[in-house]
C-alpha cells in the first residue's frame, strides 16, 4: 500500500491542566472520506486545527505523504494544500463572494493592485460548477443563505486545488437540499483522489458518506473503523461508552473490558 | 432551506433611475443633508453663508479634521478607536515647530525661511506620527491592550509630551513656505485651479471609462451607457462648480498690492484675481484619492475590512492581524502629523492646545459618514463628508451668532441623530454587517 496522504501520529495539545487532545495518532489516504466523530468537547476540532495550522501541537509529528511536514500556521497548511472548511463558515460577512474565496490569497494586477474583476470572473466559473443557481457575486455574504454561504466555503477549497479538505460539520448550518448538493460535491471531491476529514456529529451521514471513522473521547482516541463493517449503534456505543466492537482497531481510549 | 430562486435572470431588466444609477443611497443622503444645511443657513443669514468667502473657509477649516478622519475610518473598521488623535497631532506639531524655529535655523545655521526647512520639518513631523502610532498600534496588537485603554493614555500621554518638549511655550511665527499649507497663505491661484480642473475630469472619466471596459471584457453586467454619462458629467459638473466658487474669492485689492509690490511690479489699474484651491484641501483630496486606493485596490484595504468583518475568519486566512493593526495606527499617526502641518501653519504658530478635542470631531466625522462602531464597514469619502457637514454646522451657527455652548449641544445631538438614522437605514435594506 502507498503512503498515506495525511499520518498524525502522537498528537498532544493541552489548554491549562486540561488534555484537549491526548496521543492520538489517525491517517487518511488518497480519494478517502474519514470520519472524526465525538461529544463535543471530545477533542476532534481541536485535532484538526493542528493539522490546519490554527492551533500548534504541543507534540506529535505530522506527515504529508509519508514526509515529514512543519505546520505552525494556516499559511504552512495552505502550502501543504491542506484547505478548511469551519463549522462556523469562516467568511468574512461584509465582503462579497470573491473576496471571501480568494481571502489572504488575492489576485493581483501587474500594476500590484487586488484584480478584482478577475477575481470575480473565477469565482462565476467555480460556483457555476458547483451551485448553479448561485447570482449574488455582488452582496456581502452576510445576505446569502447557508447553503450559498457554505457553496462559497467550499469553492475555496476546490478553486485552490486541495489535495487534504478539512471539513468541519459541512452540512450543521445546511436544509436538506442543500446538504444533499454537499453531500454529492463530497462524492464528486473524493472521486478527484482528495482526501477528506469529516467531522461531524450525524451517524447517519457518516454512514453514508465516510470510508473509515475514528471515535475520541475525553481527548483520546478510542478507536477507529470500517464504517461498513460496523453498525450505527456500534459507533453510538464508542461514542458513548468508548467500547469497541470486535472488528474496530482500539485505541488508547477503549474501553478496558476484562 | 432551499436556494434563494435566480433572483435576476440573465439580462437585468431596465430599472428604475437611482438603481441603475447604482449610487449608494447613504452617499445621496449626506450630501442631501449638506445642501439642507447650505440652504437653512443661507437663508438664516440672508445670503452670507453661500459667499465664495465663506464656503472656501469652510473647506480650510474642515481640512484638518476630514485628513484624520480618513485614518480614524481604518482604525473603526478594525474594531478599534483611536482617543489620542489631536494629542498626537499636538506632538507632531510641537515636533515640527521646533524643527523649524530652532533645530534648522540655528543648530544647523541655515537661517530664517530657508527652503531646506520645511521638507525636514515635514519629515520630521511625519516621522514622529509613524513612530508614535507604530507604537501604539504594537500595545494595541501584539500586547492585547484593547485600543480604548492605550489611545486614552496616549490622549494623556502625547498632548504634554508636545507641553514638555516646547516648555509650554506659543512657537511661532512658522517658516513662510510652511504656512503656505495653512489655507489662505498658501493657494494655487486661478490658472493652476483650472489645470487641476481639467486633469481631475480627465482622471475621473478615463477611469469611469477604464472600469466599465473591465466588466464589459469579463462580460460581466454593465450600467446602461446613458447612467454612466450622466454620473461623468455629474462628476465634471462638481469639480468645475467645486473651482469656480474657490476662484471667485477675490484676494483684497490691498493685499495684491503687496504682492505685486514684492515682486518689484506696480499693481495694474483694476486686476481681480481669485484665491483659487488652498494648499490645505489639494492635500485633502489627495490623502482622499490614496486612502480610497488603499482601501478598494489593495491587499492591506482588503484585510483592513476582512479583519474588521470577521478577525478569526482573517487570521484562518493567514492574515496576521497583530501586524495589521500596527499599519493602521501608523498610518492614523502619519494623517495626524500631516494634520499637524495644517493645522499649525492655518494659525501660524504652535500652541499648547493645538488639536484640543479633535479626537472627538475625527471620531463624530467618521460615524456621521457612515463607519459602524462594530466594525467592518465604512468609507473614506464619507468620512470626508461627515467632517464637512459637522463643520458647517458648526459655523453656520456661529454666523448665526449661536454661542458657542449651544452649538455643541447641536452638534452633539445631530451625532447620536446621524447614527440612529444610520442604523433605521441599514434595518429596513436588511443590511446586517
Amino acid at each position: 500500500m502507498t503512503a498515506p496522504l495525511v499520518e498524525m501520529r502522537d498528537m498532544v495539545k493541552s489548554f491549562g491542566g486540561i488534555k484537549a487532545v491526548d496521543h492520538v495518532t489517525i491517517d487518511l489516504y488518497p480519494g478517502e472520506v474519514v470520519g472524526v466523530l465525538g461529544h463535543n468537547g471530545a477533542g476532534k476540532s481541536v485535532l484538526m486545527k493542528m493539522l490546519s495550522g490554527a492551533l500548534q501541537r504541543d507534540s506529535g509529528e505530522i506527515y504529508i505523504n509519508g514526509e515529514k511536514a512543519t505546520i505552525n500556521n494556516p499559511r504552512d497548511a495552505r502550502n501543504y494544500q491542506i484547505e478548511t472548511i469551519y463549522q462556523y463558515l469562516a467568511l468574512a460577512d461584509n465582503l462579497d463572494a470573491a473576496s471571501n474565496l480568494f481571502l489572504g490569497r488575492e489576485l493581483m494586477s501587474p500594476t500590484g493592485f487586488v484584480n478584482d474583476a478577475q477575481m470575480e470572473a473565477e469565482t462565476r466559473k467555480i460556483l457555476a460548477r458547483l451551485n448553479p443557481n448561485f447570482r449574488r457575486f455582488h452582496t456581502p455574504v452576510a445576505g446569502l443563505s447557508g447553503g450559498q454561504r457554505q457553496s462559497v466555503a467550499i469553492a475555496r477549497a476546490v478553486y485552490f486545488n486541495a489535495r487534504i479538505l478539512i471539513m468541519d460539520e459541512p452540512t450543521a448550518a445546511l436544509g436538506v437540499q442543500e446538504t444533499q448538493m454537499v453531500a454529492e460535491l463530497i462524492e464528486q471531491l473524493k472521486s478527484e483522489g482528495i482526501g477528506i476529514f469529516l467531522i461531524d456529529h450525524d451517524i447517519h451521514q457518516v454512514k453514508m458518506l465516510c470510508d473509515r471513522a475514528n471515535v475520541m473521547k475525553n481527548g483520546q482516541l478510542v478507536g477507529t473503523v470500517k464504517v461498513d463493517e460496523v453498525s450505527e449503534d456500534d459507533m453510538l456505543g464508542m461514542i458513548i461508552a468508548g467500547k469497541c466492537p470486535a472488528n474496530a482497531i482500539p485505541g488508547p481510549g477503549a474501553l478496558q473490558t476484562a | 432551506m432551499t436556494d434563494t430562486p435566480p433572483a435576476a435572470s440573465a439580462p437585468p431588466k431596465p430599472r428604475n433611475f437611482f438603481s441603475a444609477l447604482e449610487i449608494d443611497t447613504r452617499l445621496l443622503g449626506m450630501i442631501g443633508a449638506f445642501v439642507v444645511i447650505c440652504l437653512v443657513f443661507n437663508f438664516l443669514t440672508e445670503g452670507r453663508f453661500m459667499t465664495p468667502r465663506n464656503l472656501f473657509n469652510l473647506t480650510i477649516q474642515t481640512a484638518s479634521v476630514a485628513i484624520m478622519a480618513t485614518g480614524m475610518v481604518f482604525v473603526i473598521v478594525t474594531r478599534n478607536i483611536d482617543l489620542s488623535v489631536g494629542s498626537l497631532l499636538a506632538t507632531c506639531s510641537a515636533m515640527m515647530a521646533m524643527t523649524q524655529t530652532w533645530f534648522v535655523p540655528d543648530w544647523l545655521g541655515f537661517g530664517l525661511n530657508n527652503p531646506a526647512t520645511m521638507p525636514i520639518a515635514v519629515v520630521v513631523g511625519i516621522l514622529t506620527g509613524l513612530l508614535i502610532g507604530a507604537f501604539q498600534g504594537w500595545l494595541i496588537g501584539y500586547l492585547a491592550i484593547p485600543a480604548f485603554i492605550v489611545t486614552l493614555g496616549g490622549f494623556l500621554v502625547w498632548r504634554n509630551v508636545a507641553w514638555h518638549l516646547t516648555k509650554g511655550q506659543t512657537i511661532g511665527p512658522l517658516d513662510e513656505n510652511f504656512q503656505l499649507f495653512g489655507g489662505i497663505n498658501g493657494t494655487l491661484g486661478e490658472t493652476w485651479s483650472w489645470i487641476f480642473a481639467v486633469v481631475a475630469i480627465i482622471g475621473s472619466l478615463y477611469a469611469l471609462i477604464q472600469s466599465r471596459r473591465t466588466r464589459v471584457a469579463h462580460e460581466f453586467p454593465v450600467k446602461p451607457v446613458w447612467a454612466e454619462a450622466l454620473i461623468g458629467a455629474i462628476i465634471a459638473a462638481t469639480i468645475i462648480g467645486f473651482v469656480a466658487i474657490l476662484n471667485a474669492y477675490e484676494i483684497p485689492t490691498a493685499r495684491l498690492q503687496r504682492i505685486y509690490e514684492a515682486r518689484g511690479e506696480i499693481l495694474p489699474e483694476g486686476t481681480i484675481a481669485g484665491y483659487g484651491i488652498p494648499i490645505s484641501v489639494l492635500l485633502l483630496i489627495l490623502i482622499v484619492i490614496v486612502m480610497t486606493i488603499v482601501a478598494r485596490r489593495t491587499r492591506l484595504g482588503r484585510y483592513i475590512f476582512a479583519t474588521g468583518g470577521n478577525p478569526e475568519a482573517a487570521a484562518l486566512a493567514g492574515i496576521n492581524t497583530r501586524l495589521l493593526t500596527v499599519k493602521v495606527f501608523a498610518i492614523m499617526g502619519m494623517l495626524c502629523a500631516i494634520s499637524a502641518i495644517v493645522a499649525s501653519s492655518r494659525q501660524t504658530f504652535h500652541s499648547n492646545d493645538i488639536g484640543t478635542l479633535d479626537e472627538l470631531r475625527v471620531i463624530a466625522a467618521a460615524v456621521i459618514g457612515g463607519t459602524a462602531l462594530a466594525g467592518g464597514m465604512g468609507t473614506i469619502y464619507g468620512a470626508v463628508l461627515g467632517a464637512l457637514i459637522m463643520q458647517s454646522l458648526q459655523s453656520g451657527m456661529a454666523m448665526v451668532g449661536v454661542d458657542a455652548p449651544y452649538q455643541n449641544m447641536v452638534v452633539g445631538s445631530v451625532l447620536v441623530l446621524a447614527v440612529f438614522i444610520d442604523i433605521l437605514y441599514r434595518r429596513r435594506t436588511g443590511d446586517r454587517t
